[in-house]
């Protein structure tokens, strides 16, 4: 047995988008054990409902991340429409739709980046996120917002996609398919990339079970779970499979996240040739919400939990928010058991955790 | 599995322009929608506070004697509750983000004088005719009054 010592990993470290810290007790540069601590760059976020009403609170809730932000309003407004009783009109769900299926896309296409440059392809990562740049020109065109939508509203959405901004945005699902392909050349075939992903940091079936992990990451080791499936907004309308990997490893990830961005392009094709015709957006609610409910949607990054509880005043009683990053942490640490430690910067990136959405 | 797989791409990037613009030198072209920063029609402001309630990072004042509307624009998280909420319509999200700048300052818009001058010519009216009515009113009561008495 070697000597143990204990190697301080972030909060901040070069291959790191996110303030996490990971002690690594480390023998003989295997890794034996992976302690966590998260906390740095807590807001409070959930408290600011004894300050804000529950409609200003869409707005507060959809800014609790950068990248998953339309899904975060989406959840927080769904789980309130609950409450109240409201049915959304049907074009506004699909325009849910579509506008989660971009977040998804440029979501995952800046995981692809990080990937690239995590494991040093620092021209694959240029181009991953030329692709991203134009998912984000199409949020910036039908929003107002390259990364915060601000649509979302109890009740529905509150702008309209116009049937030209639909054309255009088929039109960059074209160009950008045809780009992938070319990026999945390289993500999926190229030696030097397999050679960093392949067999490294395994995670199986039941390990992804038992310990609760969400999104692509179980997806990846063969847990066959999606939230979408539970047909919220228009997903129960649209055909899709949940993509699933058996190999539980980091290129299992990788390719489910690769496919997942084609498979958002399918979904934005049927909802865009599905949406219905009319011209409310929104169903108004009156009064203040009474009552609880727990709303699951799929984020990018995995399953997200809304709790909202409500008891008649204009400010919600309490607000939980159970993000996918924080399911999956005990996956990663897991993960992490019996590595390299050269790994560890890769590895960390491949569960695309989101530390500040887990702190709220 | 085969090794450089990116070779070709990398080589045909070098012959491409590049895909990023040289701002500030070319201009950025926004779309239509974007929403960058907060603009009002001050003169159409009637005062009533709508957006100040609405606000949820609280960036905005009025005070409808002075005829003023103020916004920190640093504090401004660019939602457009507001401009949902103006009952007037006054209030749009327009493209062009907030520049930088040393130090975080309000920006305060005032009506014009006539604006001003005007609406404070109709509120002293208003306030007149009121008093008139009431006295008028008291009047008639005391009329009332006196024929009851009598
Ligand atoms: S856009 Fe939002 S944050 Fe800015 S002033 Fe209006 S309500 Fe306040
Ligand atoms: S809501 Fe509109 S009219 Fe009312 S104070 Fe604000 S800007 Fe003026």
């Amino acid at each position: 047995m070697g000597k143990r010592s204990i190697i301080p990993y972030g909060p901040q470290h070069p291959v790191l988008p996110e303030p996490i810290h990971i002690d690594l007790v480390i023998e003989d540069e295997r890794v034996i054990e992976a302690i966590p601590s998260v906390g740095f760059i807590h807001r409070g976020l959930e408290s600011l409902v004894d300050k804000r009403d529950f409609n200003q609170m869409a707005y507060v809730a959809e800014r609790t991340c950068g990248i998953c932000s339309f899904q975060h309003g989406m959840g927080y407004c769904e789980a309130v429409e609950h409450i109240f009783g409201v049915d959304v009109p049907d074009r506004a769900r699909y325009l849910r739709t579509i506008w989660a299926e971009l977040g998804r896309m440029h979501s995952h296409l800046l995981w692809l980046g990080l990937l690239a440059d995590g494991f040093g392809f620092e021209n694959l990562f240029y181009q991953a996120w030329r692709v991203r740049e134009k998912v984000l020109d199409m949020q910036e065109m039908t929003s107002g917002g390259r990364l915060i939508f601000s649509v979302n509203v109890i009740g529905g959405v509150i702008k309209d996609i116009t049937d030209e901004q639909m054309q255009i945005i088929l039109k960059t699902m074209d160009e950008v398919e045809e780009e992938l392909k070319v990026l999945q050349k390289t993500f999926l075939e190229d030696y030097s990339v397999q050679s960093r992903l392949h067999g490294i940091g395994i995670i199986t079936k039941e390990q992804a079970h038992d310990l609760g992990c969400a999104g692509p990451f179980a997806r990846a080791s063969g847990v066959k779970v999606d939230m979408r499936k539970r047909g919220y907004a228009a997903y129960g309308e649209l055909d899709f499979e949940p993509i699933v990997s058996n190999a539980g490893d980091s290129y299992a990830r990788c390719y489910c996240r690769m496919m997942e961005i084609y498979q958002s392009i399918d979904l934005i094709r049927q909802a865009i040739g599905k949406i219905p015709k009319d011209n409310t957006l929104a169903t108004p609610v009156k009064g203040n919400p009474d009552g609880e409910y727990f709303m699951r949607v799929e984020q990018p990054r995995g399953e997200a939990v809304y709790y909202v509880k409500a008891n008649g005043t204009p400010n919600l009683e309490r607000m939980r928010i159970r993000t996918p990053t924080f399911a999956n942490l005990p996956g990663l640490c897991e993960m992490l058991k019996n590595t390299e430690l050269s790994d560890i910067g890769l590895l960390v990136l491949t569960i695309d955790p989101c530390i500040s959405c887990t702190e709220r | 599995m085969s090794i450089m797989k990116f070779a070709p791409e990398a080589l045909k990037n070098l012959f491409k322009p590049p895909v990023t613009t040289k701002y500030p030198f070319v201009p950025f072209e926004y779309p239509e929608r974007a929403r960058g920063h907060i603009d009002i029609e001050i003169d159409q402001c009637i005062g009533c506070g709508m957006c100040v309630r609405a606000c949820p990072s609280s960036a905005l004042s009025v005070n409808k004697n002075e005829g003023t509307w103020t916004i920190n624009r640093f504090d401004c998280i660019v939602c457009g509750y507001c401009v949902e909420k103006c009952p007037k319509k006054c209030l749009s999200a327009v493209p062009g983000y907030q520049e930088p700048e040393g130090e975080k300052g309000e920006a305060t818009y005032q009506k014009s004088p006539e604006v001003l001058a005007e609406e404070k010519r109709k509120r002293e009216e208003a306030a007149k005719k009121a008093a008139e009515l009431k006295a008028q009113k008291a009047n008639e009561q005391l009329a009332n009054e006196g024929n009851k008495a009598k």
